[in-house]
């Protein structure tokens, strides 16, 4: 359903008339003379970002595991236990059955994202102490995690639970924000539709605004990890 | 609360600045931290000028072809479902949103932090309609439940709040029971906001960016307060002002990274989130409707003007972090909810010389806040057309030029002009003295003592030394 604009016209002209000239129907997006962006980490390896990442986690308040696929379930349940355990939610992600990781959770209560049960998926988002996803795409520079919603990956997985933990396949990791604003203009660029929300998250909440003293925890999760895995 | 905050005229606003220690104190705190981290945030870059020029060509492309780019979003934003009002004026925009609220029955507002709903006063208009309008960002809700005290800074609105007052606050309006340790304090105010987050019928933000090429609006936040405003209640509107668009994801990207380092020194924040439309068929979470009001309020008329630059502003407050008067009389001071520089080059244009022809001399033209702006807005040189601009239209320069040139030199002239003035001085010039003299200067000090040492203001006025002096007379 397309939506309504209202006032348009009006507005433009306003615009148009300050210029001294009629609106513009076509502009082309210019050559920019600075790009700064692409000279960041450029020619870094892999392992060089791994590094970067797991440096910066250390300023973001993030604990930092790197691991094996064979080993991932263990990692996982170490994790999971550091955490507290509890009740997890996870988004409907084949991933997790492919890493072989539902035994890591066995001990725990589980719930999955199912779109069918509506709103029901956010308490139960609510009620858990974790919250684990995939991440799409890893930022070295600033140890983000980027997350694509859909029916479902709900949102709120990464946001209501206690805490979080973002499984980071090795092979995703680029070296900042720059590349995923190129893979993620790529898809527009092809017509792909873009995800509702896509949420780049670096590490768990936080305030200074009492007194500039950092409180970790405020809206969202108040403890993250990162678990960086081999690809297979 | 409006643009214009307080009742108070210009000396007052900075008398009580002055005389708020504790504010003084937590503001050059404040903006030493943060200026460091900005600076070790831009150079770790090793390219910060090529940055800072990527983002004001930017900025200038987009200024110059402002209603292609605000056509190409509204097109995209109703594409996907969503609904596009521009709004001419503050009271344009508030009749609409009103209107949403009410349609959708709504009651229950949570709120994510944004300036352009503090300029048009938003919050007062859905309250009168009988709506519960709630803050999330714990600065500003802070500053909410103390009676809507006004923010005091761009980027940290309780700023001049110490943690026993916020938590004295927290006792007479919340039932606080416990101490003012800060995490103590956060985790009372994240269990309140939690249950308000999951019963709120609309959400309302603000938008830092704005893409055009795909319609979708980005909010920056440490807290996530901002995901969640945006995921739980069933209607979203979200209020930018007419300049904050962006051609593509690229460039998002390049101001996103411009606006973190330069507002709080990180790479990135915690949240960048990007938000294209309302929610899917399926998706659970997500606005099932999704509005977003475009509000002019004055900003076209700045177009085509000398001022145009000031609407690069990417509101990181990195000039406010660097000015040395801003330092000494705190965000009140300004009368505007946009203090510091920006705020006096922009307040005067939004909301009129009238009530801001003094704050264009609230500053020494030292020129801190042009070299800190991370999308290049000559700041000092609007500061002083503000200035030529005001004398050209009222023959005089208001009273606080002939301050702040008395404070410095010609002082005695004028008994209530030069005690103002001296009162001042101590403290104004403390960055720059080494023992008793001054080594570099602001300002209109700055020639001078590039050549030569200009004597340091006596911490003692000689009045209030000569009434000491004639008291211990007294005595002996």
């Amino acid at each position: 359903m397309t939506g309504i604009i209202q006032n348009r016209d009006v507005f433009m002209k306003n615009i148009a008339s300050q210029y001294g000239r009629t609106s513009k129907k076509e502009v082309k997006r210019p050559q920019w003379v600075y790009r700064p962006q692409d000279e960041v980490m450029k020619s870094a390896s892999t392992d060089d970002l791994l590094f970067v990442l797991k440096e910066h986690c250390k300023r973001i308040h993030t604990d930092f595991y790197q691991t094996s696929v064979s080993n991932l379930p263990t990692t996982l349940r170490y994790v999971i236990n550091e955490f507290g355990g509890g009740r997890i939610i996870l988004p409907k992600d084949d991933r997790f059955m492919e890493y072989g990781l539902s035994e890591s959770m066995a001990d725990h209560h589980v719930d999955v994202w199912d779109y069918t049960k509506g709103r029901e998926n956010i308490k139960l988002a609510e009620k858990a102490n974790i919250g684990i996803t995939f991440s799409e795409i890893t930022l070295a520079e600033s140890a983000t995690v980027v997350l694509f919603s859909d029916r479902n990956k709900g949102r709120t997985v990464c946001m209501l639970p206690k805490t979080y933990i973002s499984i980071i396949p090795k092979s995703s990791i680029v070296p900042r924000m720059t590349q995923a604003a190129q893979l993620i203009r790529g898809k527009v660029e092809t017509g792909e539709i873009l995800p509702t929300c896509i949420n780049f998250i670096t590490g768990p909440s936080n305030s200074a605004d009492i007194e500039m003293d950092l409180v970790v925890g405020v809206h969202g999760p108040v403890r993250a990890a990162y678990i960086i895995v081999e690809d297979k | 609360m409006p643009m214009k905050i307080g009742t108070e005229n210009f000396k007052e606003r900075v008398d009580s600045g002055i005389q708020n220690d504790f504010m003084r104190a937590a503001v050059s705190g404040a903006q030493e931290r943060l200026h460091g981290r900005r600076l070790a945030a831009a150079e770790e870059l090793g390219n910060w000028e090529e940055w800072r020029s990527h983002g004001e060509e930017i900025r200038q492309h987009v200024l110059e072809n402002l209603d292609y780019y605000l056509d190409q979003l509204a097109e995209n934003v109703v594409k996907l479902g969503g609904h596009v009002f521009f709004a001419e004026t503050a009271e344009d925009a508030n009749t609409y949103i009103k209107e949403v609220i009410q349609k959708k029955n709504g009651k229950k507002v949570v709120k994510s932090k944004s300036m352009v709903t503090e300029e048009i006063n938003l919050n007062a208009a859905l309250e009168e309609v009988g709506c519960e309008v709630l803050e999330t960002d714990l600065g500003e809700y802070i500053l909410q439940i103390d009676e809507h005290d006004p923010p005091s800074h761009i980027v940290a609105p309780a700023l001049h709040k110490n943690k026993e007052q916020i938590r004295d606050v927290f006792k007479e309006k919340l039932g606080y029971t416990k101490t003012e340790n800060p995490d103590e304090l956060t985790a009372h105010v994240r269990e309140i906001l939690r249950e308000k987050f999951l019963h709120a019928d609309i959400g309302i933000t603000g938008c830092n960016f704005a893409v055009a090429e795909t319609g979708s609006i980005s909010l920056v936040t440490n807290e996530g307060n901002a995901d969640l405003v945006t995921s739980l209640p069933k209607t979203q509107i979200t209020v930018m002002g007419m300049e904050r668009v962006v051609p593509t994801y690229e460039e998002l990207e390049v101001l996103v990274s411009l606006l973190t380092r330069s507002a709080v020194g990180q790479r990135l924040t915690s949240y960048i989130t990007v938000l294209t439309g309302p929610k899917q068929v399926h998706e659970v979470d997500g606005p099932e409707e999704f509005h977003l009001v475009i509000v002019d309020n004055g900003r076209s008329k700045i177009l085509g003007t000398e001022f145009q630059s000031v609407l690069q502003c990417i509101r990181c407050a990195a000039c406010v972090n660097v000015c040395p008067v801003y330092r000494h009389v705190g965000g009140h001071a300004y009368g505007s909810i946009y203090s510091g520089p920006i705020g006096a080059v922009l307040s005067p244009l939004l909301g009129g010389y009238e009530d801001y022809k003094e704050l264009p001399y609230a500053s020494s033209l030292c020129a801190a806040c042009t070299d800190a702006c991370p999308v290049k807005i000559p700041l000092h040189e609007l500061l002083l057309r503000h200035r030529q601009v005001i004398v050209e239209k009222e023959g005089k320069a208001p009273i606080s030029e002939k301050l702040a040139m008395k404070a410095f030199g010609l002082g005695a002239a004028s008994p209530m002009l030069y005690k103002f003035g001296s009162k001042i001085a101590p403290s104004a010039m403390s960055p720059f003295t080494t023992g008793t003299s001054i080594s570099k200067g602001p300002g209109p000090l700055k020639a001078w003592t590039e050549s030569r040492e200009f004597p340091a203001p006596n911490k003692e006025r000689f009045r209030d030394w000569f009434k000491s002096r004639d008291k211990e007379g007294e005595k002996s």
